[in-house]
């Protein structure tokens, strides 16, 4: 009972704390010019040809940044997620197949330097990794697609490693006591198992590199995104609303290709 | 058959994707692109730890999870309602539905730039974005937590001649709490992440110093802010964790 006070207090004051310094002041909304500025928002859709044409090849430019930016952290992800699994590097069956050396050399290590890896790429978000990466190799769709990677990349992995972690150890001894090795009880065990929950994952986070890819443009990274920053810095709130009706249409499109296979791979 | 089909599908996807993003993979890894890449790094490398640069740091993070906080608690008071209206009947739960898709579809940061017009910078739109985007998403998740309590004390209240409100706080309340404070602490975990970049378009922040310092190319100080975003994200991430351990 005394914890539970001590909790609504820390909350409490933690409430009042955030509240003063995010400046909260609702009267702000309630001012005549933010009014007055509400109401410029209240505006038809552009839908004349010419701009819809206009925005065809962004709109394709940010599915497709969304692909290869999965695909890339695919690419991370599952490597990294390998090295992450508790239950495949130092315990459970196929770390006791290992001599002393090879559970320090072939287990811990790479574990801590996987976890390491994956936590700081999935912590900073993609984001900034976008803003790196246009550093890095300049404008355009590559360092959004980049910066889907890794910041995927670091979550795929993650997420890769809890679903190995949770597959039924009995299977894997069935197999040990059978005489087989490492690779085939980690391709016969562990892979049928963790395989439907694999494929939904990542298809999900597909339904959300779409979203992420739609706002890195921001940063100059390519696709719809960067059409909405320069409609939203010109005021043109028509054009903004279009662009978000079309970001909602491809958001539903992806959604029903990925619930499709979903269901296929979990028949 | 049809499997085959489905994989030259996304097979004939993801060529299609690397082709129309002039992705340039050789030349990333090539000895050109790694050569970019490593002086990039060294020009980052060390962290400015200079007094200044790290109030300055110290600042954008407690603004950081000063919106991330208050963001969630505004977005649970609009999910709240939304969610319980979307188990009511059809005429009001479709108006209510729609309602939370648009919230959700718009991205917390097209509904910061929105805020940041009508209100004007700081952190206080930033708050408002997170609360609306993750409103949408909390009513449409705790809808559905709704959607799946148990009917069997409900039904026992109601045949007790419970009304509707009491069938509510005392049959679905205790059932979906747990639920939904679980729901609501994961998108806090989002939240901290969206919070760190709503400065780009001016809503305070971590954000609001990385722009600032990518603008004018102090990247020592840059990567003092990005270590700042990664450990205020770090203990949020731990700090849900173990709230939720708690209540599960």
């Amino acid at each position: 009972m005394r914890r539970r006070w001590t909790y609504a207090l820390l909350f409490l004051a933690a409430l009042a704390f955030s509240l003063r310094e995010a400046q909260v002041d609702p009267r702000l909304l309630l001012e005549k010019q933010a009014l007055s500025n509400l109401g410029k928002l209240l505006v038809a859709p552009q839908l004349s040809r010419q701009f819809l044409a206009l925005m065809l090849r962004p709109a394709l430019e940010t599915v497709q940044i969304s692909v290869a930016g999965i695909l890339i952290a695919m690419a991370i992800g599952w490597p990294l997620g390998l090295w992450a699994t508790a239950s495949l590097r130092f315990s459970g069956i196929l770390h006791e197949r290992r001599t002393a050396a090879g559970r320090w050399l072939g287990g811990f290590l790479p574990y801590a330097l996987a976890r390491g890896l994956l936590s700081v790429f999935r912590s900073v978000p993609e984001f900034v990794w976008a803003f790196v990466f246009v550093r890095a190799v300049g404008l355009g769709p590559f360092p959004g697609v980049l910066a889907i990677g890794v910041g995927y990349g670091g979550i795929l992995g993650k997420v890769y490693s809890e679903i190995l972690e949770t597959v039924d150890p009995k299977p894997l001894e069935a197999l040990h006591a059978a005489g087989a090795g490492r690779l085939a009880i980690a391709a016969y065990g562990v892979l049928p198992q963790a395989w439907p929950n694999l494929v939904s994952y990542t298809l999900y986070r597909w339904e959300c590199a779409i979203r992420a890819s739609a706002i890195l443009g921001f940063v100059g990274a390519g696709g719809l995104g960067q059409q909405l920053e320069l409609s939203m810095r010109m005021f043109q709130f028509d054009e903004v609303l279009t662009i978000l009706g079309i970001l909602f249409l491809l958001v539903a499109v992806v959604d029903s290709i990925s619930g499709r296979v979903r269901a296929r791979v979990a028949a | 058959m049809r499997r085959r089909a489905l994989f030259i599908g996304l097979l004939a996807l993801a060529v299609w994707s690397f082709a129309g993003i002039g992705a340039d993979l050789p030349a990333l890894f090539g000895s050109e692109g790694r050569h970019q890449m490593a002086e990039y790094v060294r020009q980052l490398w060390p962290p400015d730890l200079a007094r200044d640069t790290l109030r300055d740091a110290l600042g954008g993070a407690l603004e950081t999870f000063a919106i991330s906080f208050v963001g969630t608690l505004l977005a649970v008071a609009i999910a709240v309602p939304l969610a319980v209206l979307t188990t009511l009947g059809a005429p009001v739960r479709a108006p209510a539905r729609l309602f939370a898709n648009a919230l959700r579809t718009i991205p917390e940061l097209v509904w910061a730039l929105i805020f940041v017009f009508v209100v004007g910078l700081g952190p206080f739109p930033g708050v408002l974005a997170l609360g609306l985007h993750t409103g949408g998403v909390l009513g449409k998740l705790f809808g559905e937590v709704l959607h799946d309590v148990d009917r069997g004390p409900l039904e026992a209240l109601q045949s007790a001649g419970a009304p509707r409100p009491a069938v509510l706080l005392y049959g679905v309340l205790p059932q979906a709490a747990p639920q939904c404070v679980s729901l609501a602490l994961y998108r806090w975990e989002v939240n901290i992440r969206a919070a760190a970049i709503m400065g780009f378009v001016g809503a305070g922040g971590l954000g609001q110093r990385i722009y600032i310092a990518i603008s004018l190319f102090l990247e020592h100080r840059l990567l003092t802010l990005v270590l700042a975003i990664y450990l205020m994200v770090t203990l949020v991430d731990a700090l849900s964790a173990r709230l939720r351990q708690r209540l599960v």
